[in-house]
Formats: C-alpha cells, sequence, structure tokens
C-alpha cells in the first residue's frame, strides 16, 4: 500500500454560498483531517480558487479529487505534491514592546529570520513572517522563550511549476 | 452563478410579464413538462400552494400523507417514466421529512427535484418558527442544491435544477425558497438551462479506450458482462442488447439493472450480488474479462474486494469518472453515456458464441435450482413461500408488470423471481435500502406510467413505515395493486439472526394489526390469503380489479432468502443453504 503523503489540492470554483460546506464533507465523511485551507480570488475573473492541504495516500487523493470534480459549481480540481508546487504561509505575532528594547536577542532573530515588523505602539509590535511551515515553526520556538501574546497561521498558499489549463477549458464554454 | 440561461436572459430584450415568485414557480415547473407532483402544504409554501391551486388543470398536485411519501412517489414516477420527479414541502419539519428520499434518489441516481419553502430572509438564522438550515442539511445527500431569496431568480434556478437533475448521472436537487421571494412579484421570462461552465455531465469519450475494450472482449474465452442502471438511464437498453448479442456475452445485472433486457433472453445469466443469481456470483471469479456497464461495483455487488475477480481483466463503461477505479481497478475505462458507448463499440467488436462458457452458467444455474429456485417456487411445505406469490403475479400479469419493492427478503425474492419484460420495470430502493419506500413509490409509478399494471411487494414491517399513503391511494384512486407478504417478522433482519447471532431474535417479531381491516378502512379493496388453494385466485381478482387492491399473503415464518453471500465473503463463496 501507498503511504500517507501531504498533497496541495487546488479548486477553482464558480463563487457560491454552499460550496465550502460540499467540500469539506467530502473530506469529513472519509476522516480526513485538513491541515489547512485558503479561499481566494484566482488568475481568472469571478472564478475562485481553494487551496487545501491533506496528508492521505495518493489514492485516497485520486479518488477526492473525482468526488471534488463531480460537484456543480467546481469547475477543476488539481492535486499536486510538495515537489510540484511553490507555496507558502503567511503567520502574525502580537509581541510586548517592551521586550523589543530589553531582549536585544529579539531584534536578532527578527532581522534573521526576515520577518517584518507591520506595527509598534507603546504596548506591543506585530511582527509578520511568510516561508514555509518550517521557518515559521523555528520563529514561533525562537520567540516563545520571550513569551507571545497572540500567534496566528495561514492556510498554504501555492502556485504549481506547471501551468494549469483552466482558463482553456473556460474558453470552450463560450459558444 | 454563471449559467448560459442567466447570459441569455441578460441579452433578451423583452421584460416578460408581471407576476409573483410563486406564480413563477408553478409556471416554471409547467415550462419544464411537468404535469404531476407530489408534496405536503404548510406556512411557509402557502404561496406556491395558492397558485398550484389556480393551475389545478395544468399541473396536478397529489397531496401525500407524509412528505417522504411525497419523495418515494416522485421517485417512483421518475424511475418509471424517465422524467423529473418533483416534490414539494413546506419549511423545517416538512423539510426534514424529505431528507430519506432525498438521500435514496442520491445513491440510486434518480432524477428529483424538490422545492421547500423557507421562512422570509429578513429571518434567516432567527431561530425563527419552522426555520431550518435545509441546503445545510441536504448539501450531502444533493446533486446541487440552493436557496433562493429573490423572486428573480426563480426561473433561471428552475431551469438549472431541472438541468442538472437529468443529466448526466442524474440526482436529486433541492431548491430552498424564501417565503418574501414567493410574495415579491418580477417580470418573468423562462428560457431552460442547457449548459453551466463548471458541470460536464458528461465526459468525453477516448477512442483508444474503445478500441482497447473491444481488444479485450474480442481476445476473452471467458467473458462476463455486469450492468446497472446506466444502461437504462442512458436508454441505452437496444445498444446494449445488439452489443451482448454480437459478442456473445453471458450478461447479468446488478438490482438496478434489472429488466434492461428481458429475463427469458439467453444472454440474461441472473442477478449478482448478496443474494444473486449462483451462477454470475461463482463465475465472476472465474471470468478472464469483467466487462462491468453503468455499474458502481457496490460492496453488496462485490462481497470481499479483496477476492472478487481478481483473475479477470477489468472494462468500466461509465458517466461518472469519480467511479471508475473507486472500488475496483479497472484495466480499460471507457468514459461516456451508455448509449454513444455501446454504440460505437458494436462495429468494433467480433461475433462470437462463447459456447463452452455459456455451459458453465447454465449448469450452475442447474445446481442453484435443484438447492434453492425448485423449492422456492414449488414449496413442498404447507407454508406458502415468498416465490410462489412472485409466480403467481409473473403468471397473472403475463410478466409485464412493474414490480415496486421495498426493502427486506421479499425484495430480494421479488427481484429474483419476478418476470421483468419491459425496462424500467423493477423499482426497489437499491442503495440506500430505504423500508418504507414501496407503497408512495407504486403511487408515482403508476402515474408515471398509467398504461402498465404495477403492482407493489413489501414485508409487514415496510409496509407499515409509510402506510398511511393508503390516504392518498384512497383519495387520488390510483389503481395501484398492493401485496404484503406477511412473515410477522422483519424477515431478513431475523435471517441474520439466525445465521449469524444464534438465533436471538432482538426486535424482529413483529405484532400486526388486521391490515385488511387498515385497506378497508380507506375504501381499498382488500383480501388476506394464507392457503396455496385460495392464492392464484386471490392474485386473479386483484389483476381484474379497476382500482387499488390490496393483499395480504400470510407466508411461511423462518424462511431464508438463498444463495447468500455473507458480509466480507467472497463472490465464489456463495451460499446455497
Amino acid at each position: 500500500m501507498s503511504e500517507n503523503k501531504l498533497y496541495t489540492v487546488s479548486i477553482y470554483t464558480e463563487n457560491n454560498i454552499g460550496l465550502l460546506n460540499r467540500i469539506s464533507a467530502i473530506f469529513q465523511r472519509r476522516h480526513i483531517n485538513i491541515e489547512s485551507i485558503n479561499s481566494s480570488v484566482s488568475e481568472i475573473e469571478n472564478v475562485s480558487k481553494w487551496t487545501i492541504v491533506v496528508k492521505l495516500t495518493e489514492d485516497q487523493m485520486k479518488k477526492i479529487i473525482g468526488q471534488i470534480e463531480k460537484q456543480v459549481e467546481v469547475i477543476k480540481a488539481y492535486y499536486h505534491t510538495e515537489e510540484e508546487t511553490i507555496y507558502q504561509e503567511s503567520c502574525l505575532f502580537k509581541i510586548k514592546s517592551d521586550l523589543l528594547f530589553e531582549e536585544r536577542q529579539i531584534q536578532n532573530i527578527i532581522k534573521e529570520s526576515n520577518a517584518r515588523i507591520v506595527t509598534v505602539n507603546k504596548a506591543f509590535f506585530v511582527l509578520e513572517k511568510s516561508g514555509r511551515r518550517s521557518e515559521i515553526e523555528l520563529l514561533h520556538r525562537e520567540l516563545s522563550a520571550f513569551g507571545i501574546l497572540q500567534f496566528t497561521r495561514s492556510g498554504r498558499i501555492a502556485v504549481t511549476k506547471t501551468p494549469m489549463e483552466i482558463s482553456k477549458m473556460l474558453e470552450t464554454f463560450q459558444h | 452563478m454563471e449559467t448560459k440561461t442567466i447570459r441569455n436572459n441578460e441579452q433578451s430584450t423583452s421584460k416578460g410579464i408581471r407576476i409573483s415568485g410563486s406564480e413563477a414557480v408553478v409556471r416554471s415547473l409547467i415550462a419544464e413538462g411537468v404535469d404531476v407532483l407530489y408534496g405536503y402544504p404548510g406556512g411557509a409554501i402557502m404561496p406556491v400552494y395558492d397558485e398550484l391551486f389556480k393551475f389545478q388543470n395544468e399541473i396536478h398536485h397529489v397531496l401525500t400523507r407524509h412528505e417522504q411519501g411525497a419523495t418515494h412517489a416522485a421517485q417512483g414516477y421518475a424511475r418509471i417514466s424517465g422524467k423529473v420527479g418533483v416534490a414539494m414541502a413546506t419549511s423545517g419539519p416538512g423539510a426534514t421529512n424529505l431528507i430519506t428520499g432525498i438521500a435514496d434518489a442520491q445513491i440510486d441516481s434518480t432524477p428529483m427535484v424538490c422545492i421547500t419553502g423557507q421562512v422570509g430572509s429578513h429571518l434567516l438564522g432567527s431561530d425563527a418558527f419552522q426555520e431550518t438550515d435545509i441546503v445545510g442539511i441536504s448539501t450531502p445527500v444533493t446533486k446541487w442544491n440552493h436557496q433562493v431569496t429573490k423572486a428573480s431568480e426563480i426561473p433561471e434556478v428552475i431551469a438549472k435544477a431541472f438541468y442538472i437533475a437529468k443529466s448526466g448521472r442524474p440526482g436529486p436537487v433541492l431548491i430552498d425558497i424564501t417565503k418574501d421571494a414567493q410574495f415579491e412579484e418580477f417580470d418573468f421570462k423562462y428560457e431552460k438551462c442547457t449548459g453551466i461552465r463548471s458541470y460536464k455531465p458528461i465526459p468525453e469519450t477516448n477512442p483508444t479506450d474503445l478500441q482497447a475494450a473491444a481488444d479485450l472482449i474480442n481476445n476473452a474465452k471467458k467473458p462476463l458482462v455486469v450492468w446497472g442502471q446506466g444502461v437504462i438511464l442512458g436508454e441505452a437498453e437496444a445498444e446494449f442488447k445488439a452489443v451482448i448479442e454480437k459478442a456473445g456475452l453471458p450478461s447479468a445485472w446488478t438490482i438496478l439493472g434489472a429488466s434492461a433486457i428481458p429475463s427469458t433472453h439467453p444472454l440474461n445469466v441472473g442477478m449478482v450480488g448478496m443474494h444473486g443469481n449462483y451462477a454470475p456470483n461463482v463465475l465472476t471469479n472465474e471470468c478472464d474479462v469483467l466487462i462491468a456497464i453503468g455499474m458502481r461495483f457496490d460492496d453488496r455487488v462485490t462481497g470481499n474486494l479483496a477476492t472478487y475477480a481478481k483473475q479477470a481483466k477489468v472494462i468500466h463503461f461509465e458517466i461518472d469518472p469519480a467511479e471508475v477505479d473507486k472500488n475496483v481497478k479497472t484495466d480499460v475505462a471507457v468514459l461516456g453515456n451508455s448509449k454513444d458507448t455501446l454504440a460505437a463499440i458494436l462495429p468494433l467488436l467480433k461475433e462470437n458464441l462463447h459456447t463452452d462458457w455459456h455451459q458453465k452458467f447454465k449448469d450452475l444455474y442447474q445446481v442453484e435450482f435443484d438447492k434453492v429456485i425448485k423449492n422456492d417456487l414449488h414449496p413442498t411445505k404447507e407454508g406458502l413461500s415468498m416465490g410462489e406469490v412472485l409466480k403467481e403475479i409473473n403468471m397473472q400479469s403475463k410478466g409485464k408488470a412493474a414490480i415496486v419493492s421495498d426493502v427486506g427478503q421479499h425484495q430480494m425474492i421479488a427481484c429474483r423471481y419476478a418476470d421483468f419484460n419491459v425496462s424500467k420495470s423493477n423499482i426497489t430502493s437499491g442503495g440506500l435500502g430505504t423500508m418504507g419506500f414501496a407503497l408512495p413509490a407504486a403511487i408515482g409509478a403508476k402515474m408515471g406510467a398509467p398504461e402498465r399494471d404495477v403492482v407493489m411487494i413489501a414485508g409487514d414491517g415496510g409496509y407499515q413505515m409509510t402506510i398511511q399513503e393508503l390516504g392518498t391511494i384512497f383519495q387520488t384512486k390510483v389503481p395501484v395493486k398492493i401485496v404484503v407478504l406477511n412473515n410477522n417478522f422483519l424477515g431478513m433482519v431475523r435471517q441474520w439472526q439466525q445465521l449469524f447471532f444464534d438465533k436471538r431474535y432482538a426486535s424482529t417479531e413483529m405484532e400486526n394489526p388486521d391490515f385488511v381491516a387498515i385497506a378497508r378502512g380507506y375504501h381499498i379493496n382488500a383480501k388476506s390469503v394464507s392457503k396455496r388453494e385460495d392464492l392464484a385466485s386471490a392474485v386473479k381478482e386483484m389483476m381484474e380489479t379497476e382500482g387499488p387492491y390490496f393483499l395480504e399473503v400470510m407466508v411461511e415464518k423462518e424462511d431464508n432468502v438463498f444463495p447468500m453471500i455473507p458480509t466480507g465473503a467472497s463472490v465464489s463463496d456463495v451460499r446455497l443453504e
């Protein structure tokens, strides 16, 4: 049997209120945990793109893509391995401003991690970092030692190395 | 929503007629060719019912006695006519009562449109009286669903609903319409939906796959066809017959595939699956090429997948790409509509007879006949068997009746022994196994094909799950023949308890009411028989009665249905006793 791997699922859809429910139910029914999910506009006008990260076997993945594509408002769904995509996550840290001055080490960490200070006020500052999961986790570990007021990380967003044939597909509908 | 319908409307210059949303619902249904719908009124759908009253000469609303009955009636109508069945209900409990029928239609690919009323849009999410999130609840069991909050959306959404329900692999669609959208006036204009850009109902057929499939079939020494409802839904009966006759392919059916070709056709080798025929089950594990046509390898068909047809090359003719490789890995998948793909493969096939291979089916049929069929159809013990009732119905209806069965032992017996000589003659709940399906489905079936004899067969358990629909039969006078095979048990569960739970009959014995008195209470002619010598005349009387008729047959209490593939066993380990 094949082993579980991380796959990035890209789903191009019409904008529809109920679609999230429909897609998530496909995973839920099969007891597959969604590692992360992101919804945004896509490169095509009026077409949404969802990026879902899941861990499963390729056999399961193929079947699920079939079930997703079967949904009326899904235009096309793709799955890709880690190697086939370029992907990023983003995160925000809220940290006490005092620490910025009291703990010199923090400034070094920020510099070395390529994180960006979004805002600073007397009480707190907000740090933003984009990158691979491992980079974000490293920064989280380092900052944890000083105390983090709030932390949040986004779902993965990804683009593929190979082109997606979606625009061509949509053109064929206009006749 | 980006549909062609909408685009066409935008281009159109004529403004249409100014009417309410509720009138638009009824006019849209009429525009879709709906002549009958099944439903139950209530607060949130009352404006639409008011319009149905006004349009009663153009569209017939059948008041069922429960919303579940409305869905099953719509399913029965759809299954026998090939048209879209329509069910209607109010919000809240009316809507939730539709769910069983919707789930049944989803798993059995039945085209159905359900319309529910919803509380006013300003009340959505406020836990208003009879508010329920029916779009959320129905999502996993619908092919598509949508909530309408503006009257102007109604024609487009209904057009889309019918298109989606009927096209490709059919299925149920639910449209939820808020009460304010029903009252709101707008300029109505109806255009049928002809395409949705994100939805491709029929996948393209790859000619290479067709040739590969033909090569496998042409080189096969021991081919076996297993066909499903896809042949019937694709209206491919003639193409299917031509293919199997040319290549000399022994062909077995799934429960929903029954009747696509007549029971008496020499290439029809019977039913596969848990209570299917001995020969096709055993020989599934002996064939060299398994040709699956419009079926989905349900677990009740395959038994243990690890030992299912492992020796065979598998060809799968299928309209739904998600079914390919879902349960059984295929060597060649031929995507497309069965009518087109079967027509396309016909010229590529070589004529063949496979005489020796056919003989194997005949030999194993004889084994099954001696061990099972003989006793089922010609019992020597005193109690009546379910099989002999079916034999009598076959004779009296000349094998032309549409059989609407419920779920359980009687269903398996009906599928095994009914003569199916006309397509769309086996109307039953296959995938969901919904007890209570038959009585309301028979109402819809008779209305969908008034020229046909419709015989409903149920057990004493399932019959009581929707027995209130006798009221619908009484009120509409729809002449369905109602047969209850009464063994005072939930027979199939009892059979399992006997075989796998050391005869601990937990909650399966039923103390039943006087069914004849109940039927007569609804002014339906009724009779009960318990002796063999009375059976033929009772069935004759039933078939010859003009109106509806109820016949109870007291059958042997503890008969079992065989052959049987126990859960988890291989198809070739099918038991004959």
